[in-house]
């Protein structure tokens, strides 16, 4: 290909800054040319990313006037560069540049151009510039404690103690990924390399997880993007995701809800269930437990998803969804062969019954057997 | 390079939009807002990119609300196409970035969308620019070409 | 600690197997055993087909007697709705009968959801209104014992965590599920050693019964 519209990337990230000279992000934007009308429609826009309502957009400007430019550490550890992709790919790019231009993204092995000493020369520069105030973004799960560190180095440094070190100076954790979140992945059955997710290691700092298999890249920089507006965490769920995206389940928020609910389905990914669109249960759709964003932020800039391109939900943003059963079984539908079971345990359990009746049977012969006929005076005899 | 329009794709089975029913619902959605508009004065922006579409949904919707007689475009941080529907009061205000691509989708009750009003905080900005133009034409007419700021 | 997803795996793997196995091995072993021992031969005539009568009776007590329904009408009518409430919920869900089809290879078409959630409600409170009849019926209450709220209990709470599972009353839903499965599990353990054996065995009692009438030419 010849040509991309994505912008350039180079000089970012930024080379770590002196701290007294943190402009606010109102400022920033001025200084590039932005109008009050172009600020009006940077808030609208970053409402709709953070699944607020519009009428917050006035509140997120006046926050926005005054937000200072947080610097951002984004670690990768044993992961597939998955969820960096989808960041890379969040549409809108005018937002999500301006939202990268303002958070000093000042560490990324993936994206940065410095490498080797260089690159964790920055990490370090911008720690100790930022101390207490930086965010760490974590992609991939990590061996833990007890497993073998070298399974995942980076620059000679085990993932665990580069996290451990990099998170003391933290002010907030954002786990990206089911791999960062839940230990994804590399934590499958039978989690040869002892992988857990950050918040199994980080206690002492807030952990925020943004699961999906990658996440939804507008919930990424969403997250993002609240953290930079409001300086606090987002409200969180019981897997501490932020409820603006995680809040409901895919299954009701999904447009082929009303087929669920008249019970039509498609049977196979090609019968005419599945050429009308009908509901996808059948085909193993896990979205009745899954929690994400899909149905209504969408894929490649809100062209489409899952669901709509006629593929079950996984329940990637789920935990240990990948040992969740079967992708294309029906989420009710047990994994085995239950017949097999019942089968088995029936013909057992008739042998058991025939014994038990032949049993009885003889009891009842044997019985019949024994008995002898009495008259009336033989009983009058033995009184 | 060619776009993903220029693909050739054979819909099968005739999938109607009337099929996924959110349409009416956020039409039913804009009609309380604008009884609240009528009752109250109080505006409602409603992020049609926060509804759970299907398929269809957003033509029918946007078929349903039809055309009125005000378009406008505004230029900043790349265009905002704004259109008034065939209902009084309702808008559609779609934001796109510089490459045109959607960036937000709204529905908009108000009598003028927020964007398309002047912002009063340049009021006073414009009034200092306008002083500035007026200062030196009082004094003396500048030549062509000399910068006056 | 277990996840709730590791709680779910379990209760649909492992303890859905052994739940079967008990559930397959003690019901086949009860009801073989009924059959093989068999009836005591009968040396008289007969004056009918006990067939017959027996097919009939498996059908007429479906009709209520007149005289049960005058003794005790609440028994009857919430009897009824409940037991066939119960039986809707169980096999026309489309999740159960996608289960079914999993686990015998047999479907059939299920009713939509939100009929099957009404009936459930309904179902739901014709368990709550009979438990508080049983407890607050002086007869029924001095004739139940400890076991027969125990069956009330495991009858009850796979319609309830089920109903709470599909409105999401639980969180997260893996756990919601996970109970639904489990409480379901119990069900079908206890059921081949309690009185829910009734469930197959008053096919049997209702032929038998008619069968024995309709040899002796009785009308039943």
């Amino acid at each position: 290909m010849a040509s991309s519209h994505h912008q350039p990337t180079d000089g970012r990230p930024a080379p770590p800054r002196q701290p007294d000279a943190q402009p606010s992000l109102g400022e920033i934007l001025r200084r590039n040319g932005v109008s009050r009308r172009g600020f009006l429609k940077f808030c609208a826009a970053t409402a709709s990313m953070m699944a607020l309502p519009p009428s917050m957009a006035p509140a997120i400007a006046k926050t926005l006037e005054t937000a200072r430019r947080p610097s951002v550490i984004w670690l990768s550890f044993q992961e597939c560069t998955g969820c960096t992709e989808s960041l890379t790919r969040s549409f809108a790019p005018t937002v999500e540049n301006l939202i990268l231009d303002t958070i000093s993204l000042d560490y990324h092995h993936t994206l940065q151009a410095a490498a080797g000493e260089a690159a964790e020369q920055a990490r370090e520069a911008a720690m100790q510039a930022n101390m207490g105030e930086y965010l760490v973004v974590v992609d991939g799960s990590l061996p833990g404690p007890g497993a073998n560190p070298g399974y995942s180095t980076i620059a000679g440094v085990s993932n665990y103690d580069m996290l451990m070190d990099t998170v003391k100076g933290a002010a907030a954790v954002v786990a990206v990924g089911t791999c960062a979140a839940f230990g994804g992945l590399p934590k499958a059955d039978p989690n040869p390399s002892g992988a857990v997710a950050v918040q199994d290691l980080v206690k002492d700092k807030p952990v925020i997880n943004v699961s999906g298999c990658p996440p939804v890249p507008m919930v990424i920089t969403g997250v993002l993007a609240q953290f930079l507006t409001f300086g606090k965490l987002p409200e969180l769920d019981q897997y501490n995701r932020p409820r603006a995206f995680f809040g409901q389940a895919i299954h009701d928020r999904c447009y082929r809800r009303p087929f669920y609910d008249k019970g039509l389905f498609a049977e196979s990914f090609d019968d005419e269930g599945a050429k009308k669109g009908w509901c996808l249960y059948r085909l193993g759709c896990k979205g009745p437990m899954t929690y994400n964003a899909c149905a209504t932020m969408k894929w490649n800039g809100g062209t489409s998803w899952p669901v709509e391109a006629g593929a079950p939900c996984l329940g990637c943003s789920e935990p240990d969804f990948w040992d969740a059963g079967g992708f294309y079984k029906a989420l009710s539908v047990p994994p085995g062969k239950p017949g097999d079971t019942l089968l088995a345990a029936g013909a057992a359990g008739a042998a058991v019954g025939l014994a038990a009746g032949v049993m009885g049977r003889r009891k009842v012969k044997a019985a019949a057997k024994a008995h002898r006929t009495v008259t009336a005076d033989e009983l009058e005899q033995k009184l | 390079m060619t776009s993903l329009g220029d693909i050739p794709i054979k819909v099968e089975g005739g999938t109607s939009a009337t099929d996924f029913g959110n349409a009416l619902p956020v039409l039913s959605e804009v009609r309380h807002a604008l009884a609240r508009l009528i009752e109250t004065g109080e505006p409602t922006q409603i992020d049609l990119g926060a509804m759970p579409f299907g398929p269809g949904d957003e033509e029918r919707l946007m078929a349903l609300l039809g055309n009125g007689e005000v378009n406008a475009t505004i230029d900043a941080l790349g265009p905002t196409r704004i259109r008034e529907t065939a209902f009084g009061g309702v808008w559609v205000v779609e934001y796109l970035n510089a490459d045109e691509q959607r960036v937000a989708l709204h529905l908009e009750i108000d009598e003028v969308p927020q964007m398309l009003r002047a912002q009063r905080d340049d009021f006073t900005d414009a009034l200092a620019a306008i002083d500035a133009r007026l200062a030196p034409v009082s004094s003396n007419e500048p030549a062509d070409g000399q910068r006056t700021d | 600690m277990i996840t709730p997803m590791e709680f779910l795996m379990w209760t649909k793997g492992p303890l859905f197997q052994l739940a079967l196995t008990i559930f397959a091995l003690g019901l086949l072993a009860r009801l073989v055993e009924i059959f093989v021992l068999g009836r005591a031969h009968n040396y008289a005539v007969p004056r009918g087909s006990a067939v017959v009568g027996g097919l009939r009776t498996l059908y007429k007590r479906f009709h209520t007697d007149p005289g049960t329904f005058k003794s005790a009408p609440f028994d009857v009518v919430v009897g009824i709705i409940w037991h066939t409430g119960f039986i809707i919920a169980l096999l026309l869900f489309i999740p159960h009968v996608e289960l079914i089809k999993s686990t015998f290879g047999i479907a059939w078409p299920a009713l939509p959801n939100p009929v099957v959630d009404a009936i459930t409600a309904i179902t739901l409170l014709g368990l709550l209104a009979a438990l508080a009849h049983r407890l607050l019926h002086p007869v029924k209450k001095f004739l139940s014992t400890p076991g027969d709220y125990v069956i009330w209990a495991v009858t009850f709470l796979p319609l309830l965590t089920g109903y709470l599972a599909y409105h999401r009353v639980i969180n997260p839903y893996p756990l919601a599920l996970g109970l639904h499965i489990l409480t379901v599990e119990v069900f079908l353990i206890v059921l081949p050693f309690t009185k829910l054996t009734h469930i197959f065995t008053v096919w049997l009692a209702r032929y038998y019964n008619g069968a024995t009438f309709g040899r002796k030419g009785v009308q039943s």
